[in-house]
């Protein structure tokens, strides 16, 4: 299903392989994320950058572009790519946590909107609420100026494989 | 397929297409408008290589896909309103059934299966070469929430 071999014609997007393992503990050693906010193209393509609370959580930062903006006339960001934002996080949440060895496939979602995404940068964080040898469950909340007042939360789940 | 578009582009439906390039990150991604009928709209995504989520395989991200999703739910959701109003997305859950295939476009059929004063429930289907073997199916729910 899902171990597709990769098209003949690779885009140079594309790479034969990745040592997630190595890429994000030089990562948590240095403090220096680019490597890792360069991994995955849609996410740059978002702008999405992996940061750190006091805590040594990582946190993730989704600065405001206009063309994230889904409705003019609130103005808002486009619902997709909250969504995309938030399952971004919990890949990147999972392998910062090192609980999979390669890129974690998502088998569903619940996505809640709790309020409008306003024109400003947006954060999110995740919580593994349960680490299965083969399954990980997934919590993401995001929010915009006040950790308080959520814009939206969502519970995933990914099929992952453990570290060897 | 899907692809039903007529040789020569009636006014109607050259609004449409423009429509899709007044929301700016459905511009963004290359959304574009390909056919409804009374109850349903169906929109696609070219593959384009910014929007890959594995650097492994190629494959798109999850997130393109529920964008392409919430944007043709949103669609939909007018097609099933018939006037228009302002709707806010409620939630909306995916099953992600198998990875969209690298250098091909996604689709999604999006419908509303229930339509109440103040909420539409909405179902929408994304695949690539055949709608009976999708990628991914989702539900959603609107808020109506210009009705009191």
């Amino acid at each position: 299903m899902s171990d597709q071999t990769p098209s003949e014609q690779n885009p140079p997007e594309q790479v034969e392989t990745i040592d997630f393992s190595t890429l994000f503990s030089n990562a948590r050693q240095t403090g220096n994320y680019d490597a890792v906010n360069e991994l995955i193209p849609y996410a740059h393509f978002l702008g999405i950058r992996l940061d750190h609370d006091e805590d040594g959580t990582p946190l993730f930062v989704l600065p405001f572009d206009p063309k994230n903006i889904g409705n003019t006339h609130l103005p808002a960001i486009h619902g997709g790519v909250i969504a995309g934002f938030l399952e971004n996080a919990a890949i990147m949440h999972l392998l910062y946590a090192m609980e999979s060895s390669t890129m974690p496939k998502p088998i569903n979602c619940n996505i809640d909107y709790l309020r409008s995404g306003r024109p400003i940068e947006t954060y999110a964080k995740c919580e593994v609420t349960k680490q299965g040898r083969r399954i990980a469950n997934v919590s993401i909340k995001a929010w915009q100026d006040n950790p308080d007042k959520l814009i939206a939360s969502a519970r995933y789940h990914f099929k992952v494989t453990p570290e060897a | 397929m899907s692809d039903k578009a007529p040789a020569q582009e009636s006014s109607k439906a050259k609004k449409r297409r423009e429509s899709m390039n007044s929301i700016p990150h459905s511009a963004e991604l290359g959304i574009e408008f390909v056919c409804r009928d009374d109850t349903s709209a169906t929109l696609k995504i070219p593959y384009k290589k910014e929007l890959i989520g594995n650097p492994l395989n190629g494959t798109v991200h999850g997130g393109v896909v529920l964008s392409l999703i919430d944007s043709a739910c949103g669609r939909a959701v007018f097609i099933a309103l018939k006037t228009p109003e302002t709707i806010a997305t409620l939630d909306l859950r995916v099953d992600y059934f198998k990875p969209a295939k690298p250098e091909q476009d996604l689709y999604c059929v999006a419908e509303c299966y229930k339509l109440t004063r103040s909420v539409v429930f909405m179902r929408a289907v994304v695949y690539q070469d055949d709608i009976d073997d999708p990628i991914a199916s989702s539900v959603s729910t609107f808020m109506r929430t210009s009705v009191q």
